[in-house]
């Protein structure tokens, strides 16, 4: 059921954060244009999982291996994973100052497209796709988040995920702070805005996003690993019937008896 | 991932050449009665202006250097010359310009610029203008754009009412110098009613070893005009201390408006000392829009007295002080009237071992009601060694006056960087960003290519930074 040649490899990642071991051997794996989910309880590593990933500098990669397309993520610099086609959609997106939406976008778009679009090109491109994601168009003129309520941070996310069109996107809980109609203008920006074989890994603590953006797997991250992996029908058992079970099963620590990876 | 840290300091002052101009006229080094005497008489000078230059070369030798301020203990007085004369011709069209002189220009990128406002651009080269146009049509409305030597040739009774009016000798040590040795400068008047529309610019630049640049800018705005000037300054690299130390007097009479920018980038080794100060009156407002880059010391706080009802001050600057650097501006509003507004916007960038300061006096008098003040001082500090302190001087001696005040420091943060990073952009494009974000309420006041230069200005400041 999965590719051969991944898109996104990851192999028994372990991750510090001020020497406290937060990931403790992740593994994952993710094929051109699937779509993963990752669940699972407040603190447990899923956005350590996330900024790992993108390459935060003060996280410590003590062992494991990402790859993407067969080549080493983790020696890459932020950007260049940036460049690689990877984007990650951020929980709690940074305010720029003095820095408009339409003038980060474009040198954002220009170095990872490798082109040269003037202000005026590029104007037009973004006018589209802010049009899909139901976005004023004074927002582009606006300071990088500055001031933005917490549902148009999140959209304003979509929107440059919108523009970069990248390999793989990571939404570390995109649908939170969303109200209903906005949730249903964001998954369709994601199904509809990026190419067909991009992938996408949805972190969520809910069951409803996965309704609009339908999860090829599900993964359950507890304490740090990923203990159960399935398909849609396991976010909705979640949504019923809590962790608990699955803390009864594997412990309150993740490392349990089955010896369980996710996928394969 | 972390590079070594080169700091610009070290690196060759990218605007560090010195071109091959052969002054006509050099002095000596120092100063004495005799060389004031000596560049006004090779001026040919009226007498007035003789006597004014010799009673401020007394006060100069009485008045004490500023010690409330930067460290100015390595200026020595004497071991700089006081007046350079590039070329005696005076020239009017830009074909006449020498092409070592031009070159120089290309080289400070000035000439995409020129283009488009050559019109009415005065172009100071060393002690006195080479290079002044003036577009017809503003001459047609009165309007006079001319070096401060011209001026005082060909407009002497207009000069002299207003010179030293706003900035008196004895206002300080180093206005007394200026005084008693300035040349060159721009002089500009404004005739009632008249709106120029496209800002008139002007640059001025250091080119003989150890000369000290002492221009004398006036400006007079009649009632109801409207002008903007603009200055910008680069400097090339010398081993020794260079002073430049300008005055610059402005008049706002009633309802005019000016506005005055100064893009400035001296070489590591320059004293920017400037005394800029303004007199707005009766719902006249007065603009200062100061840039503030390299050198080695600069103390420069323009300042506005409002002399009358409904006069306004805004003050907008930025200040990048970087290792060696010492930047102490700031701003003074002295509000004389009741009804007058002021509004202070000051930021300051300090890297590598830099040090900036912000130094500010608004002061509102006894019975001058409705008095409105607003003042913000924004720090950001790139490296744990970078310095920045703040000298906000409030006082109010009229229980109306609605003031309102705050300062911030802040550290470039990772989570910024971060942030733009993930979008693809490299760390030390993500800083430079995040850095001209930071300036961006000043930079969105230059017109279109000024801004861009800033931009370039701050991101040479940036260099080999990325740690
Ligand atoms: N800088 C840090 N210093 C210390 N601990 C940290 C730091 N950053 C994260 N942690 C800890 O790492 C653990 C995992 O955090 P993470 O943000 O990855 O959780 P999460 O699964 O995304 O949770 P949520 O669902 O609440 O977003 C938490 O216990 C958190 O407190
Ligand atoms: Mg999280």
């Amino acid at each position: 059921m999965t590719t051969e040649n991944g898109l996104l490899t990851i192999k028994d990642l372990k991750v510090k954060i001020n020497d406290k071991e937060i990931l403790k051997g992740v593994n994952l794996k993710i094929g051109p244009g699937e779509v993963h989910a990752i669940m699972g309880p407040n603190g447990t590593g899923k956005s350590t999982l996330a900024y790992a990933l993108a390459g935060k500098a003060s996280y410590e990669v003590t062992s494991g291996s990402v790859t993407m397309e067969g080549e080493n993520v983790l020696d890459m610099s932020p950007d260049e994973r940036a460049r690689k086609g990877m984007f990650l959609a951020f929980q709690y997106p940074s305010e720029v100052p003095g820095v408009t939406v339409d003038n980060f976008l474009r040198v954002a778009y220009n170095t990872v497209k490798k082109k040269e679009l003037s202000i005026w090109e590029f104007r037009n491109l973004l006018k589209e796709k802010m049009e899909f994601l139901k976005i004023d168009e004074s927002f582009s003129g606006r300071y990088l988040n500055e001031g933005f309520s917490g549902g148009e941070k999140k959209r304003n996310e979509i929107l440059q995920m919108a523009v970069l069109t990248p390999k793989l996107a990571i939404l570390d809980e995109t649908d939170s702070g969303l109200d209903i109609d906005a949730l249903q203008i964001v998954a369709k920006g994601v199904n509809e805005l990026l190419p067909e074989d991009s992938s996408v890994l949805v972190i969520t603590h809910y069951q409803r996003i996965l309704r609009y953006i339908k999860p090829d797997f599900v993964h359950v991250m507890i304490n740090g690993k990923i203990v159960e992996t399935g398909g849609g029908e396991l976010a909705e058992k979640l949504e019923e019937q809590g962790y608990d079970w699955l803390k009864e099963k594997y412990g309150e620590s993740g490392k349990d008896n089955n010896n369980v990876t996710a996928n394969n | 991932m972390s590079l070594p840290t080169t700091d610009i300091g070290t690196e060759e002052y990218k605007y560090g050449f010195s071109d091959d101009v052969k002054p006509e006229i050099k002095f000596e080094k120092g100063l004495s009665r005799q060389t004031v005497e000596d560049i006004s008489n090779i001026k040919n000078e009226p007498g007035w202006m003789t006597e004014t230059r010799l009673k401020a070369y007394e006060i100069f030798l009485e008045k004490p250097m500023p010690e409330w301020g930067a460290d100015l203990s390595d200026i020595d007085f004497d071991d700089i010359i006081y007046f350079v004369r590039a070329s005696d011709r005076k020239m009017t069209n830009w074909d006449d310009v020498p092409a070592e002189i031009k070159e120089t220009f290309e080289k400070l990128g000035i000439p995409e610029s020129e283009r488009k406002f050559l019109a009415g651009a005065e172009a100071q080269y060393d002690s006195e203008s080479v290079y002044g146009a003036l577009q017809g049509e503003w001459e047609k409305q009165g309007v006079i754009f001319v070096d401060t030597d011209t001026a005082l040739r060909e407009h002497e009774k207009l000069l002299r009412k207003y010179f030293g009016s706003v900035v008196p000798a004895t206002d300080n040590k180093l206005a007394a110098l200026n005084t008693a040795v300035w040349s060159g400068g721009s002089f500009l008047y404004i005739p009632k009613g008249v709106r120029v529309g496209l800002p008139l610019q002007a640059y001025f630049r250091i080119n003989t070893q150890n000369m000290g640049q002492f221009e004398r800018t006036m400006i007079i705005a009649d009632e109801g005009s409207n002008v903007q000037y603009i200055e910008g300054c680069t400097a090339p690299t010398y081993t020794t201390n260079s002073l430049h130390s300008a005055v610059v007097e402005i008049i706002c009479k009633k309802d005019s408006r000016v506005r005055y920018t100064t893009l400035q980038n001296w070489s590591g080794n320059v004293y920017n000392l400037v005394t800029k100060r303004a007199q707005a009156y009766e719902n006249a407002t007065m603009e200062w829009i100061d840039a503030n880059l390299g050198s080695k010391v600069t103390m420069k706080y323009p300042s506005v007295y409002l002399m009358e009802r409904g006069a306004k001050a805004d003050v907008i600057s930025i200040a990048f002080a970087n290792t060696g650097q010492h930047q102490d501006v700031g701003s003074k509003v002295v509000h004389l009237a009741p009804y007058t507004t002021s509004k202070i916007l000051s930021k300051s960038i300090s890297k590598g071992k830099g040090r900036s300061t912000y130094r500010g006096l608004v002061k509102i008098h006894e019975g001058m009601e409705g008095c409105k003040s607003n003042v913000n001082c924004d720090a950001l500090l790139l490296d744990e060694a970078s310095a920045t302190d703040t000298y906000p001087y409030i006082e109010i001696e009229d229980p109306t006056a609605a003031i309102e005040h705050e300062a911030t420091v802040s550290k470039l943060s990772d989570e910024q960087i971060f942030y733009l990073q993930q979008r693809g952009v490299p760390e030390d494009e993500a800083r430079n960003m995040i850095i001209n974000g930071f300036i961006e309420p000043f930079t969105k006041l230059l017109p279109l290519e000024y801004a861009v230069e800033m931009n370039r200005l701050i991101e040479l400041q940036m260099e080999g930074s990325v740690g």
